[in-house]
């Protein structure tokens, strides 16, 4: 537990407080550090472990199931590139290895300045507007290799 | 009792309500294949599919359902044999061993393997569905416990076993899809996790994906180097070597395992409960300091490496609590090595020791830096009680055929009934209080048996024994679930014990990690309820053999007096501390 801050431990122990009625809390209280620190890493479970005497290899578990929580620290700007059934077929194959390409990271990864992790999605309900692109929510439709570009500027512009 | 009609292949049987299908199908004598299943719903995954059976509920269609799960229902029709469930049955087997490691001939659970034996009951057909495979892992690290994920086939029940014997849940289910796996967090090794590697993962694994580590190759090397290989064997061996040989469980073979031990070359075979003994002259005499002069109490036995693992990461702060005495095979390991060897005219360093333990932590525990004197090792290999019965069929011995032998008779070939029972939970107490009664008040306990200590399942059993006006509270935990209930007690300073007993493994070692498999579909020949009876059948196996001993107190042990006399001094002297204790270590940067 000695790489967490005190802060850090103080803010984790009340996200585990705030659940402590629930009868299964964790999934409440990992989307609540997620959603705070944008990863949960490895001591972080341990120390939900303590609070909620749930183990810590239950709780990796269940942090490596979901893509929603993440074991490492998230870009500034996160790219989901749709990979689903319909986005596919529209070619969101050379869509992500464009973005990967030009951010020089492979899917899953963090570019070195932060400021942009790729992600992998499966399907995310937007077939209508195949192939769809999201970015930190926002959803970007009918994609193509030549709209990559621009996109990245413009999240590099507001980043800097 | 309420009961239910069903159809099972067209013949109608009344069965009791809330049984699983398959459940219900054994009583009226039809065996499922089925694998992920285990011991009355300890592990209720359902992930295999191995054991889908057609079933229709009222007017409705027929489904296929997984029966180790779905329960039975008024008027519910199943069908095994059908050409749907058979085939749904063969296609679940064959996409497991589409992502298994089919090195079979080689494995180390060839013969006792539950996919190899649903495969083909099932019918599975060769190379079936190719393709790629999960990432494998093998951790190797800790002496004691194998992982290999490229033989796991999900079915959770080392996750459950894990979780109901200790509350620990040391092992999980990781990632998604096709590259989930089984391992510690963050698939770690053992090693740097808080598993205390009890290794009862390994007495549940349908296949080869947790083992012991083998250590058979040490002892061949021994041989070939010409070493003084002296072999001693721990008292719960005796109750479950039988079983590698088609044995009933249960069935005490001390006389046998003998005759195979010399066969198999053994310079000295000696038995573990000359150890205990020992053990008990050391570990009884220290509770009375503790009881007369004020030391720490509760205090708490040390014979078990597990809990000695699990005491030394979870409950560092009560670690003065433990009794400081190694454990009875690292004791007379030491003494092999010191006093035999110094009367045989040997060299220590020639002198190679094997225990054979029914336990994996044991291997674990042997290599522990603090277990040697002057730098010379106390035990140089343990084997489990599985791998000697593959020692003894590679050497082409029938046991079956054995006569009966007795121990080697020299300096250590005494034994008592109080050594033998220390194989089983509650066993270590008994054996302790049969010495501590007569050290307190000069005479024998008339009865010999102290039988409110006895048992052989986890739970926590006390006693309140008034011995000449000293009242000792005992109690008595198997399994870290129950220990931890006692635990905590001490840490909240409200425990009302003197002496507690504590076993890694539920039950004590006589269902310990490194036991013969109990595993019903391999056993044909058992009785149905065997999973339910097999640890009272072992613990009589031993408790008969304490019945049979002349000598049953520790303490009147004649070879263990003279080694006082000639060698020790008394129990608890310098010379005793330095061979046959030991200390513990907080040592949670074992597992950082």
């Amino acid at each position: 537990m000695a790489h967490l801050q005190e802060a850090a431990v103080k803010q984790i122990c009340e996200i585990c407080e705030r659940y402590k009625d629930e009868t299964t809390p964790l999934m409440m209280i990992l989307s609540d550090i997620q959603k705070e620190y944008g990863y949960i890493p490895l001591e972080v479970q341990e120390l939900v472990s303590e609070k909620t005497g749930i183990s810590v290899a239950e709780i990796y578990g269940v942090v490596t199931f979901y893509s929603f929580y993440s074991l490492k620290p998230k870009g500034k700007n996160v790219v989901g590139c749709c990979l689903g059934t319909a986005c596919y077929v529209k070619g969101a194959q050379q869509v992500i290895d464009k973005f990967s390409e030009l951010l020089g990271i492979k899917p899953g990864e963090t570019s070195e300045d932060g400021l942009f992790t790729l992600d992998a999605l499966r399907c995310i309900g937007a077939c209508g507007i195949a192939p769809a692109v999201q970015i930190n929510g926002t959803v970007y439709p009918k994609m193509s290799v030549d709209k990559v570009a621009p996109l990245i500027e413009q999240y590099r512009g507001e980043g800097a | 009792m309420e009961l239910v009609n069903i159809t099972i292949e067209g013949q109608t049987y009344q069965v009791e309500k809330g049984l699983t299908i398959l459940e219900a199908a054994k009583k009226c004598g039809y065996d499922i294949p089925s694998l992920c299943a285990f011991n009355h719903g300890e592990c209720s995954l359902a992930s295999c599919r191995v054991c889908l059976v057609e079933a229709q509920e009222g007017k409705g269609p027929f489904r296929l359902v997984a029966s180790c799960v779905y329960p039975v229902s008024d008027g519910m029709n199943v069908l095994i044999g059908s050409p749907k469930a058979t085939a749904a049955r063969r296609t679940s087997v064959e996409l497991l061993l589409s992502n298994h490691n089919r090195n079979c001939q080689e494995c180390d659970k060839n013969g006792k393997c539950e996919l190899l034996h649903v495969a083909q009951l099932t019918g599975a057909r060769e190379n079936m569905y190719e393709g790629a495979k999960t990432p494998t892992t093998v951790d190797m690290l800790t002496p004691s416990i194998k992982r290999d994920t490229s033989k796991c086939i999900l079915c959770g029940r080392c996750i459950a076993r894990c979780s109901n014997a200790h509350g620990l849940s040391v092992l999980g289910f990781e990632r998604r899809g096709f590259n989930t796996i089984v391992g510690p967090a963050e698939n770690r090794s053992f090693l740097n996790s808080p598993c205390i590697l009890c290794g009862q993962c390994t007495t549940v694994c349908p296949t080869g994906a947790l083992m012991e580590v083998s250590e058979i190759d040490k002892v061949d090397a021994a041989f070939k180097a010409g070493k003084h290989v002296v072999v001693q064997v721990a008292p719960a061996v005796r109750a479950s070597l039988g079983e590698e040989f088609g044995m009933k469980i249960g069935t005490p073979v001390t006389g046998k395992m003998i005759a195979a031990l010399r066969r198999l070359g053994f310079e000295r075979c000696y038995d573990v409960n000359f150890g205990a003994d020992l053990t008990i002259m050391e570990e009884g005499t220290e509770l009375l300091h503790r009881l007369t002069e004020g030391g720490v109490l509760p205090m708490i036995t040390s014979c078990s490496p597990g809990w000695i693992n699990y005491a030394e990461y979870y409950y560092g702060d009560l670690l003065d609590h433990l009794s400081s005495c190694k454990s009875p095979h690292q004791m007379q390991g030491a003494i092999i090595k010191s006093y035999w060897a110094k009367q045989k005219g040997y060299d220590p360093k020639d002198v190679f020791v094997v225990s054979i333990m029914p336990c994996v932590a044991k291997k674990f525990e042997k290599d522990r830096p603090e277990m040697e004197v002057d730098g010379i090792r106390d035990v140089d290999a343990v084997l489990t009680t599985r791998e000697l019965g593959k020692l003894i069929k590679r050497s082409g011995i029938n046991f079956n055929r054995l006569p009966d032998e007795e121990w080697d008779q020299d300096i250590m070939g005494e034994y008592t009934g109080a050594g033998v029972i220390f194989g089983v939970t509650g066993g270590v107490m008994e054996a302790a209080l049969r010495t501590v009664y007569f050290k307190l008040t000069g005479k024998e306990y008339g009865k010999i048996e102290f039988t409110e200590v006895r048992g052989n399942d986890a739970g926590i059993r006390e006693a309140s024994l008034d011995i000449n006006g000293t009242v000792v509270n005992v109690a008595i935990a198997s399994g870290m679930k129950s220990a931890k209930v006692l635990l905590d007690q001490i840490r909240e300073g409200n425990s009302k014990y003197h002496f507690i007993e504590i076993m890694g493994c539920p039950g004590g070692c006589i269902n310990g990690g490194g036991q013969s498999y109990v595993k019903p579909c391999l056993l044909p020949n058992e009785d149905d309820d065997i999973i339910d009876t097999y640890k009272a059948k072992r613990a009589n196996a031993l408790y008969s053999e304490d019945e049979r001993q002349v000598v049953r107190q520790s303490h009147n042990n004649k070879q263990v007096q003279e080694l006082y006399e000639k060698f020790l001094g008394e129990p608890n002297s310098h010379l005793a501390h330095e061979l046959l204790h030991t200390h513990y270590n907080k040592n949670r940067e074992r597992f950082d």
